[in-house]
């Protein structure tokens, strides 16, 4: 059997032996109902505070602000669903940017059909959101700004601190989709202008089925779920004690190993970069070449579609992803590629390959090999290759 | 996701290339959509019998699969029954394709078309039931919205 390269934790990742180890308890002894009045159940009620206490700590909040969730999408759901019912009386509009996650994009975009507003902004090449057209496009109405704080295709960084300046300025909530970022870059929600911030557990080696909102006191929004009275009466459903305690002990983990991480992730990244483009022609590097997420490396090689190449990684065990339309169920390829002013047939060939602590040189020394390899297999396969080739003879 | 006889001709496509001053050569799909067929055949005037089929694909897995088994189809037929081998027979051939692919076979059939056409305008003739084909797909239908 080939070995397996995994190079999408973008997507997921492994949930770290240490934290099954911490959750294991809560599924077989300790169970208890952390509602419940009895003696027993209080196990469940200290763990879940504890885990409360670690991510306030990572993020620099008081720990009664982390409301658990489900995940990221039902934090970006809550923030932005629950503040658009809030502040309606003061105006129904949200602005955010053309390269959200789809949890951001179709929330917005579901309000738009209930009388809200919204304002998509542009980014640059890099795929970063300017400051100025943040400035320039606040209204009186509008109620809140969200921006991811990294994007999930490109890596790109978002100027965070200096976006949520601008919505304080306008005395607008700032709520950032750190989905991406959080575990794998410093966040201090305080110093940031963060109002609001979604994380998610599975993307820092934490299990699936499990996430956060920080909401800073103050905040006046309701529930998403209504029911029980968990999470101070804001998040109802009995809490998935597992969940917190294994989310919990990946974040204490991922912030004490972050800057050993990245410092690898980020060696790694560049020497993949480097070489990719020197040794494969006509291609390009999608996103900041600075404001990047330590793991992220994205690619567009002209000429070919990006399933085909995934198909071919795949049957060497590379795992990756593309911004391929065929890898959507669209016709259209990703709206983040199309958002850094990429042609369609050049987005359609986008190859996305995230890095983990895991990932080793002669891992990538394979990775590029093959790609090379297959690349050019492609190309000599492709009619747009032929064109090009002729022209240029 | 993809059959085996479908990865088969992925992995080992047939008939992959260009023929030099070709009968008929057809292009068709556009690269926004992310697929281009271009199918180029050799034909014997005389029988109209196509001599040799070959194809280069800009696609997904499915486009280049379908191409491969729609030169392999055409191969060794008169133009006329060429133009019989449907969408539909490509995609039994290959043991299916997922309902998202379904253009992809689509595009092989019209690829066929495209290079008959131009086959036919080159010797100024007329093939009977061949109609000048279009060189776009259809929309995919979009999700049910909520």
């Amino acid at each position: 059997m080939k070995k397996l390269i995994y190079l999408d934790h973008a997507a997921t990742t492994a949930t770290r032996p240490e934290v099954v180890e911490a959750m294991l308890p809560y599924f077989t002894q300790n169970y208890g109902n952390a509602s419940s009045v009895y003696d027993f159940a209080s196990k469940s009620k200290t763990a879940i505070q504890h885990a409360r206490k670690t991510i306030g700590d990572a993020l620099g909040v008081p720990d009664r602000d982390i409301y658990f969730t489900a995940g990221g999408s039902e934090s970006d759901n809550w923030a932005i669903k629950a503040t658009a019912d809030a502040y309606a009386s003061k105006g129904k509009h949200i602005i955010t940017s053309k390269i959200e996650h789809h949890a951001v994009l179709h929330t917005c975009e579901y309000l738009e059909k209930h009388g809200y507003e919204v304002t998509y902004l542009d980014v640059d090449e890099n795929g970063i959101v300017k400051p100025e057209d943040l400035e320039a496009a606040i209204r009186p109405d509008t109620v809140l700004v969200t921006i991811m704080f990294a994007n999930n295709e490109i890596g790109t960084v978002e100027p965070i601190k200096e976006l949520g300046a601008i919505a304080h300025k306008h005395g607008v909530l700032f709520h950032t989709d750190a989905v991406q970022a959080f575990g794998q870059i410093p966040i201090n929600a305080d110093e940031m202008n963060i109002d609001m911030l979604s994380a998610s557990g599975h993307k820092l080696n934490g299990p699936k089925g499990i996430g956060f909102l920080y909401i800073r006191k103050g905040i006046k929004i309701g529930p998403l779920i209504h029911g029980g009275a968990q999470e101070r009466r804001r998040r109802a459903g009995t809490e998935n004690v597992p969940g917190i305690v294994g989310l919990g002990k990946a974040v204490e983990i991922a912030v004490a190993t972050m800057k050993e991480r990245a410092e690898k992730e980020i060696e790694l990244r560049d020497y993949m970069m480097e070489r990719i483009m020197k040794e494969i022609p006509y291609t390009r590097i999608n996103g900041s070449k600075t404001k990047r997420l330590p793991g992220n490396v994205n690619f567009s090689f002209q000429f070919i579609e990006g399933e085909s190449l995934l198909i071919m990684l795949d049957m060497e065990g590379i795992c990756a992803s593309s911004g391929s339309a065929c890898t959507s169920g669209s016709l259209d390829p990703s709206h983040v590629l199309l958002a850094i002013g990429l042609p369609h047939e050049i987005a359609h060939g986008s190859l996305r390959m995230t890095l983990g602590e895991d990932n080793t040189k002669e891992d990538i020394d394979f990775v590029i090999e093959q790609l090379k390899r297959i690349v050019g297999r492609l190309r000599e396969m492709s009619p747009l290759y032929e064109d090009f080739v002729k022209k240029h003879k | 996701m993809y059959s085996e006889k479908v990865m088969d001709h992925f992995q080992n496509p047939r008939n992959v290339g260009e023929i030099e001053g070709a009968s008929g050569v057809g292009t068709v799909g556009n690269a926004k959509c992310g697929d281009i067929m271009r199918m180029y055949l050799d034909i014997d005037e005389e029988t109209q019998v196509i001599r040799e089929a070959k194809f280069k694909t800009f696609g997904c897995g499915a486009a280049v699969a379908t191409s491969s088994m729609a030169t392999e189809m055409v191969k060794g037929l008169t133009v006329e029954e060429a133009l019989k081998v449907t969408n539909k027979a490509v995609m039994e051939a290959l043991d299916g394709l997922p309902p998202v692919k379904v253009h992809c076979s689509l595009l092989a059939e019209e690829a066929i078309h495209a290079a008959l056409w131009d086959y036919a305008e080159k010797h100024h003739i007329k093939i009977e039931g061949l109609k000048k084909p279009k060189s776009d797909i259809g929309e995919e239908e979009e999700g049910e919205e909520w």
